[in-house]
């Protein structure tokens, strides 16, 4: 294994549009990937942690048990965990099923909704479907992050500000345009 | 004589004798945050977002008055604390979901959020469940957003003449209710004042949401007190 740091990327419940946004900082994924190792991430499709992280980033919050086991096996093998996102920090759109019970969401899913072709009546629960939690938990109600960059998608600026920072040591600057949660 | 001076962070600041601090605070160019009162509306002190320490003591800056000598702390490290713990705890009460909210960009809760630098709430999300009243014509009421800041209630009696909203409950169950079965069983009109003075999503006006592009919105590149701190600088 080489000696640049390795970051690692993952996307729970989300959308996998703030690692578009990753991909938004242009040309600047040249000098990233001049400075870093990328370890398991969709960016090259690796599934298991090679080595020790010093950066994981974490999009989506965790709505099932799949998503909590990836969530802490980032924390055991990362030195600084990055909510990436509103889902990440809040849940964002999937908990908006936070406040109907589990069941109601599967029927209504399933069997109740117009336009379900479901002839046997079932809902799924296969052992390979990883079980939904009760609900979605936001990342740092499962383990402890270090550090959030908000947003719906956060901005590539506010990205690559945050990855400056950790691979410099320097802190991040306030920037009042780079804060949004949408 | 009915002028008195009096300091906020050592700034010498005159008032009208009778004035609230927060009114003589924004005359002068001094931002206190605020989340329930709103220009001319009589103010209940109920959001706490305005606190200030008068003469050491905790006062909410939008119903105390001004007093002669009076030494006013606006932005300490204490007090920038506790507000942003309310900000905090309002985000976490209801349901805020701001990527899909029409007021997004122009929400005073939000750009309080923003000012202050908060990047993820440090209270744990209650998700509650809430009702979205989408029975009126022209106007919806989205619970999920409510803040329970008594705009709308002060709004709709003392400048549209109306009794639209009124608090019922108490504590974690304060809601906001309509004075009839539905928002269109009210008397309710989409030009009231009661709807255009809500600080958040909640009471809304259909089919204007998402108008401004993202980037000119009010508080996409300025943030929330701008304007009150621009008087100061003259
Ligand atoms: S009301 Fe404000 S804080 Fe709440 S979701 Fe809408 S923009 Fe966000
Ligand atoms: S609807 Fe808006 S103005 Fe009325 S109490 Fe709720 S937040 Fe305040």
């Amino acid at each position: 294994m080489g000696s640049k740091p390795r970051i690692a990327t993952v996307s729970l419940a989300g959308c996998f549009g703030c690692h578009m946004s990753v991909l938004d900082i242009d040309e600047r994924i040249l000098t990233l990937a001049e400075l870093v190792e990328f370890d398991r991430s969709p960016i090259n499709d690796y599934k298991e942690f090679q080595d020790r992280c010093a950066v994981g980033i974490v999009e989506g919050g965790c709505c099932n048990e799949e998503n909590v086991e990836v969530l802490e096996q980032f924390r055991k093998h990362c030195d600084v965990l990055i909510s990436l996102g509103d889902c990440a920090i809040n849940g964002g759109i999937p908990a908006m099923r936070n406040n109907i019970p589990l069941r109601e969401c599967l029927e209504e899913a399933y069997l109740k909704s117009p336009g379900v072709y479901n002839p046997l009546n079932v809902i799924p629960n296969d052992k390979e479907i990883p079980l939904l939690l009760n609900r979605v938990y936001p990342c740092h109600e499962v383990v402890k992050i270090d550090l959030f960059i908000p947003g719906c998608p956060p901005p590539a600026d506010a990205i690559w500000a945050h990855l400056v920072s950790l691979l410099s040591g320097k802190p991040v600057e306030p920037d009042y345009k780079n804060l949004k949660y949408d | 004589m009915n002028r008195v001076t009096f300091t906020i962070d050592g700034k010498e600041v005159k008032a009208i004798r009778g004035q609230t601090i927060l009114k003589a605070a924004d005359a002068a160019g001094v931002f206190i945050p605020r989340l329930c009162a709103y220009r001319d509306l009589t103010p209940n002190g109920s959001c706490r977002v305005c606190s200030v320490r008068v003469n050491g003591r905790i006062q909410a800056a939008c119903v105390q008055t001004v007093a002669e000598g009076a030494i006013v702390e606006n932005e300490t490290p204490e007090l920038l604390e506790y507000r942003r713990n309310i900000v905090d705890m309002l985000f976490v009460e209801g349901n805020h979901f701001c990527m899909f909210c029409e007021k997004s960009g122009f929400c005073e809760l939000q750009a309080l959020a923003y000012r202050f630098g908060i990047k993820a709430p440090r209270y744990p999300f209650l998700y509650p469940k809430r009702d979205l009243d989408m029975s009126h014509p022209h106007v919806f009421l989205d619970h999920n957003r409510c803040i329970l800041c008594g705009r709308c209630v002060r709004a709709s009696q003392d400048m549209d003449g109306k009794n639209v909203f009124q608090f019922v409950e108490r504590g974690g169950r304060k809601r906001l209710q309509v004075n009839g079965d539905s928002l269109s069983e009210t008397d309710l009109k989409a030009t009231d004042e009661a709807v255009s003075v809500c600080p958040v999503g909640a009471l809304m006006k259909k089919r204007v949401g998402y108008e401004v592009p993202v980037g000119r919105r009010r508080y996409d590149e300025k943030p929330i007190g701008d304007d009150i701190e621009m008087k100061g600088e003259k």
